[in-house]
């Protein structure tokens, strides 16, 4: 079995760390990561507390392929109440950590309780203790991995922490791991440093065996590769471009959502697009890529590193910014850039920089900006509010000036920091939040893809475009095309979306792999790494069970049907232009069919039948 | 033909696929601690790197070695430890310049590349072909190219 068995419990109330078995039989219910920790957390918590008190509990998990050399089998999940949303937050990252925590020989880490004073966790293999750090508490992510590289005099020891953004509340702070890897989504970060724990510092050297067939594992895995090599998207345009591919294309369709949603395209989106990175700049005619890099065991590699033009304001007196570090994403690029009207590059990537540096979302960062500079223009929020700074669409200066007082929560920037919802809230209009569930939107329009209005308004995380990401069939055909105009049939892709990708994450396996791989490829790949018999319908339905584990801990925590929606913004304005000129979400035309194909009823609660068939 | 282990770092993504293969054919688990190359990340310049062991002619860590526990195969001109001669002293950490012996505290005895016998695990995992198994006599041969088509103006890819 490809599970090590074991998990770490540590309370950090009392300072203690424990070893203890892991549930066999949930392992082969929830598969690992995502579903597995999911599992552990209803278990264990009551679905109504705080998410920011001692009584919530922070996971990190890994799944069987972590550590393997199935490709892309380095991914690890935080799992825990979210601050932001008040729904299950599972927030999933790349890099080197999670395959560090498995070669330590630990599946799963839970922490619980809450530390007097800050600490971290030191991991290396059986050996765990909590360390002080209140020498560490106040400094930045990147100045924290420094501190514990040189502390514990180790280079190979993987560092997964929280900034200052954390610390000071801010609402969508995450954790970031290998310095610019994030598990960036719905707060976990603010999660982990309300429990006073600043970082987790892992070394293992173990290794990952127990491999159930070693022989048909390494052939299934070599298969599954060669899919990835021989597949357009997976082999040229994530390499080539990273996410970041997508900027020209989703404008194009006019699903490219500007200025706080108002508008479905922008103007400057070949200025900021994957294309524009590798174009010469005019000071130094070095382009903003410097290269491209790959998360742990990733044959795609579409992690983008990048440098900021010495010359630019954000950086000009500023040495430290500007060797090269994680650069922009699709998503990233798009929230600072798009959604605030800014087409500066240079100042995007410098964002960019300081969202890893300090450890918040791009996404609800940007989005958030987004919606204060449209408060700003109707006049609701003034440079009274904002301690001078003039929110005024397309500014470069006041987007960064924004993230630099937000990665500290100095200023206005702690307002920010509550995000989008709060934030529009507080000035008097709450109409103007692009969010769900409190969750600020990602990069596709929903009236211009109405497949992701329904994926988003019934994301268990709030809105999300990886939950149940049908951009690829109703954009790019994958596996097949659907019409992204079109409402029918759109239930039953997102519902199939939504589990296979529930699937795919438990496995500790990137969902960009499903660019080129279907259920097909991925089960042969478990199946030989694990016991359990791993088909593609037991996967499906893993899938299933584990959105409706999530959906039901929702429900328990006091969410409703209610709250599968969309801002009305999105339901009653027409697109104003590109081929979805005229449209608006038809959210209503889809939800009822979605909630019968999932055996809800129709407040969208699981009915007895649905639960008894899926063993919940 | 004797054949040498290619290193181009600016094919590398950091992936550590090959780190992977290398533990798992040598030791049978997936364990990038124990594997005999290492892929080195320079963050501030964007720059991923692979090492390994050169397989030296007059190789410091077999002259070195007291017990005479590192040999030359003769198939594949690489230099190999001989587990049951092996005492651990690690003299042969000392003596190599590049690093590329090391140390195994599990077993006690020194680890190093040993091109897999003549079918080296990492160059078959590397998705980029940043590591190859090439004639060893003309391992520069592509720079040359490329230098060569720079003199004579044409594109390299071409």
């Amino acid at each position: 079995m490809a599970w090590t068995g074991k998990i770490l419990r540590v309370d950090l109330s009392s300072g203690t760390c424990a070893a203890e078995a892991l549930n066999m039989e949930w392992a082969t219910q929830y598969l690992g990561q995502r579903g597995l920790a999911s599992k552990y957390l209803s278990e264990e918590i009551d679905p109504k507390v705080d998410a920011l008190s001692a009584d919530n509990k922070f996971i990190m998990v890994t799944g069987p392929l972590t550590g393997t050399m199935a490709s892309t089998g380095g991914r690890y999940s935080v799992v825990t109440k979210s601050p932001l949303t008040g729904t299950i937050a599972c927030s999933n990252s790349g890099g080197f950590i999670g395959a560090e925590m498995k070669n330590a020989g630990w599946d799963m880490i839970i922490f619980e309780g809450r530390a007097s004073t800050p600490v971290y966790l030191y991991l290396e293999n059986e050996k765990a203790e909590l360390l002080p750090a209140d020498d560490l508490w106040g400094l930045s992510v990147w100045a924290t991995d420094e501190a514990l590289h040189k502390k514990h005099q180790d280079p190979q020891l993987r560092i997964a922490c929280v900034g200052r953004s954390a610390e000071a509340g801010c609402l969508y702070a995450g954790v970031i791991n290998d310095l610019h890897r994030a598990a960036g989504r719905s707060g976990v970060g603010t999660v982990m440093a309300s429990k006073n724990l600043k970082a987790v510092a892992v070394r293992g050297t173990r290794g990952v065996g127990n491999i159930k067939d070693p022989v048909g594992f390494m052939q299934a895995t070599q298969a599954a590769k060669q899919v990835l090599a021989d597949n357009a998207v997976t082999s040229q345009g994530l390499p080539t471009y990273g996410t970041q591919v997508l900027m020209n294309v989703i404008n194009e369709v006019g699903a490219m959502p500007t200025r706080n949603m108002r508008e479905v395209r922008f103007e400057g989106a070949s200025h900021i697009s994957g294309e524009a990175m590798h174009e010469p700049r005019k000071s130094d005619g070095k382009p903003n890529l410097v290269t491209n890099a790959a998360c742990f065991a990733c044959t795609i590699a579409c992690g983008r590193i990048s440098t900021i033009d010495k010359g630019h304001f954000t950086v000009k007196n500023k040495p430290e910014y500007w060797g090269a570090s994680g650069g922009l994403e699709y998503e990233a690029a798009w929230a600072l850039g798009s959604d605030t009207g800014v087409d500066d590059l240079d100042a995007l990537t410098y964002v960019n920089f300081l969202c890893n540096e300090d450890g918040f979302d791009p996404i609800s960062f940007g989005a958030t900006v987004a919606a204060a500079m449209e408060l700003f223009d109707i006049g609701a929020l003034t440079a009274e509010h904002t301690g001078g700074l003039e929110m005024r669409f397309g500014s470069a200066e006041a987007l960064t000036r924004a993230a630099e007082l937000t990665m500290t929560g100095e200023g206005f920037g702690k307002e920010l920091g509550l995000g989008s919802k709060r934030l529009c809230e507080k000035y008097g209009h709450p109409e103007l939040s692009m969010t769900v569930k409190g969750q600020e939107f990602p990069a596709y329009d929903p009236r211009g893809i109405q497949g992701m209005g329904l994926a988003y308004a019934t994301s268990n995380r709030g809105a999300c475009h990886l939950r149940g990401y049908t951009v690829s069939s109703e954009i790019m055909g994958i596996p097949e095309k659907t019409d992204p105009l079109v409402t029918e049939g759109k239930a039953g892709l997102v519902k199939a979306f939504q589990d296979a990708t529930a699937a795919v994450d438990s496995a500790g396996l990137c969902i960009f792999t499903t660019f080129a791989w279907t259920l097909a490829d991925i089960a042969p790949q478990i199946d030989a790494a694990c016991e359990g018999g791993w088909t593609m319908e037991k996967l499906a339905e893993v899938g299933e069970r584990i959105w409706n584990l999530e959906r039901d801990f929702n429900l328990a925590a006091g969410l409703t049907g209610k709250d599968d929606t969309l801002p009305k913004r999105l339901l009653k304005d027409a697109a104003n232009t590109g081929p979805a000129a005229g449209r608006v979400n038809e959210l209503d035309k889809m939800l009822p069919e979605y909630y019968e194909l999932r055996g809800w009823n129709a407040e969208g609660v699981p009915t007895a039948s649905t639960r008894q068939r899926l063993g919940l | 033909m004797l054949r040498s282990l290619k290193l181009e770092p600016e094919k590398c993504t950091g992936c550590l696929q090959c780190e992977m293969a290398c533990s798992y054919e040598q030791e049978g688990v997936f364990n990038p601690a124990k594997s005999r190359i290492k892929v080195f990340t320079f963050h501030h310049e964007g720059v991923f790197a692979p090492y390994t062991c050169t397989q030296c002619d007059e190789a410091w860590c077999m002259h070195a070695c007291p017990v005479d526990a590192i040999v030359i195969n003769a198939a594949t001109g690489s230099k190999d430890v001989l587990n049951d001669v092996c005492v651990g002293c690690k003299v042969c950490t000392i003596a190599c310049p590049f690093g590329t012996v090391n140390y195994n505290q599990d077993t006690g005895k020194v680890i190093k590349c040993d091109l897999c016998g003549g079918d080296p695990a990492c160059a078959r995992a590397c998705p980029t072909e940043a590591i190859t198994y090439v004639d060893a006599d003309q391992t520069g041969l592509e720079r040359m190219r490329a230098y060569a088509a720079q003199s004579a103006q044409i594109s390299p890819g071409s």
